[in-house]
């Protein structure tokens, strides 16, 4: 499983980095960035889709 | 279709629950209500419609935001041109208004007020633990906004109660009293014109009004109307707001007892905790102009239209939220608008979540047991802005 950002989407609300603080951090601006970019390991999976369940401009995409 | 169900948001039932409305007309053949009362407007009650409405920001403007018209005159008399930005901006404006701000708001940021906020709640709590009985909205979530935006703008943290005034004054009672909110506009402009004088003498470091008067747009100094407007906005929409959302959830915990246990039993529930009080007690409601006649769910809406972004309908609806009356402290998907959504989502957010934390685990820290004195003597305020006013608990 991998995690995307969807381009344009992101307004900064942070529900991302609350449901899944290892997978999401924080630009200057407070919008998202993704911290792993690669594949996200087993134990944080369902972090990952507790992150994309939160997220209110829909700007999360799992992938895999 | 249009329904005329001349809700009225003013009106005291409304005010105290105004969940009941929401659900009949969200239910009803058209989720989308209109009233001709306090100026006229549309409110839809769907979450879907609502998200939809705060995208399209070209067809549904912010060039008015408040669920009010403003009083006759205002754009015509003294500082008519002072707005809110980035709330009242739209694109292509909007862009730098909010991004010259958001570096103040990020997480980073307002992490370095915690300890400072922290020692600020327990300070108020020294001050009435020992009566056992205390007013929950009046002598405590009402004091923590306007401490820390005091401090954010640099102006004096003596003056809060004043603050508080205006911005009551501007924002709650002023709706339905269009010459005070006229007045109290007033004062905050002039406050801050005040100020900005003083910083253009003394410019001082790590100070946000210092920093906006150095900014530069498109090579020219951004203009004084915005640096005004942004302190307005900051005082208005970082004060009310905030104490609205600490004050109702502590009412919320006095009377869930299970509820306060969970939290001590389980500290990790904090984070999905916060997220649930805000869906289920939205306090913000904004407002959009319509740009051009449109037809929105066959609703059809005149140029000049107001639409209510009823955050708080959309909040409790079931098409997006599972038993959305219910305050379930560890719901797992929570889209929640409370905060807006689209391109002016709520800029202070992360420091709204910060100052919610703060104030909750530190009253339940101190206070992990209180109950309501008369659930009937709790006052709300409502309109732009739904929370306790007066709260009076014992322990
Ligand atoms: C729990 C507390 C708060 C709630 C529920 C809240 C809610 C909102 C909402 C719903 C919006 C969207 C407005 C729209 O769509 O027209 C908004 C915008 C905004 N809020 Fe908050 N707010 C809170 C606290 C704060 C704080 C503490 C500040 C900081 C001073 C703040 C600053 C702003 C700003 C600057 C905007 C405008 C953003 C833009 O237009 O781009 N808010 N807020
Ligand atoms: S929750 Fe969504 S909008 Fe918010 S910061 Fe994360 S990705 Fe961006």
């Amino acid at each position: 499983m991998k995690v995307r950002l969807i381009e344009g989407r992101c307004q900064g609300h942070q529900m991302c980095a609350i449901a899944a603080p290892e997978i999401f951090g924080s630009d200057e601006i407070g919008n998202a960035t993704v911290l792993i970019a690669g594949d996200i390991p087993a134990d944080l999976e369902a972090k990952a889709r507790r992150a994309e369940g939160n997220c209110p401009e829909r700007a999360i995409e799992i992938v895999g | 279709m249009k329904q005329d169900t001349e809700y009225d948001i003013f009106d005291q039932n409304f005010i105290w629950n105004p969940f009941p409305a929401f659900d009949s007309v969200r239910e009803s053949e058209c989720p989308i209500a209109h009233s001709d009362k306090w100026g006229g407007s549309w409110m839809p009650t769907r979450y879907e419609d609502i998200v939809a409405i705060a995208q399209e920001h070209d067809v549904f403007t912010s060039r008015e935001i408040i669920v009010v018209p403003p009083p006759p005159g205002q754009l015509e008399g003294p500082y008519g041109g002072v707005k809110a930005p980035p709330i009242t901006s739209d694109p292509p404006d909007h862009h730098w208004h909010r991004r010259a701000i958001l570096p103040v708001f990020s997480p980073q940021s307002v992490a370095t007020y915690e300890q400072d906020m922290r020692d600020f709640c327990n300070g108020l709590i020294d001050g009435f633990i020992d009566k056992g009985r205390a007013d929950a909205a009046a002598d405590y979530a009402q004091r923590i906004p306007v401490n820390v935006i005091a401090r954010m703008l640099g102006v004096p943290v003596e003056m809060s109660d004043t603050f508080t005034e205006w911005v009551r004054g501007a924002l709650e009672v002023g709706l339905t009293n269009p010459e005070l909110r006229r007045a109290n506009r007033l004062k905050i402009i002039e406050f801050f014109i005040g100020q900005v004088n003083e910083r253009k003498e003394n410019p001082r470091e790590n100070d946000l009004i210092t920093d906006l008067l150095a900014l530069q747009v498109d090579g020219q100094p951004a203009p004084l109307e915005y640096v005004i407007g942004v302190c307005n906005l900051m005082l208005v929409a970082g004060i009310d707001t905030t104490w609205s959302a600490i004050g109702s959830s502590l009412w919320h915990l006095a009377g869930h007892p299970d509820h306060r246990r969970q939290l001590r039993d389980n500290p990790d529930l904090w984070s999905t905790a916060i997220e649930e009080f805000l869906r289920a007690y939205a306090p913000v409601t904004m407002a959009r102009i319509v740009d051009r006649d449109t037809e929105f769910q066959g609703c059809p809406m005149k140029a000049g239209d107001r639409v209510l972004m009823t955050f708080p309908a959309a909040n409790r609806d079931p098409r997006q939220f599972d038993r959305p009356d219910e305050v379930i402290l560890d719901r797992q998907n929570n889209r929640h608008v409370a905060f807006g959504a689209g391109i002016h989502r709520c800029a202070g957010s992360n420091l709204a979540r910060l100052e919610l934390k703060v104030a909750l685990q530190t009253w339940m820290e101190r206070i992990p047991d209180f109950s309501l004195v008369d659930p009937g003597s709790v006052t709300w305020a409502g309109g732009q802005v739904r929370g306790p006013r007066q709260c009076l608990v014992s322990f």
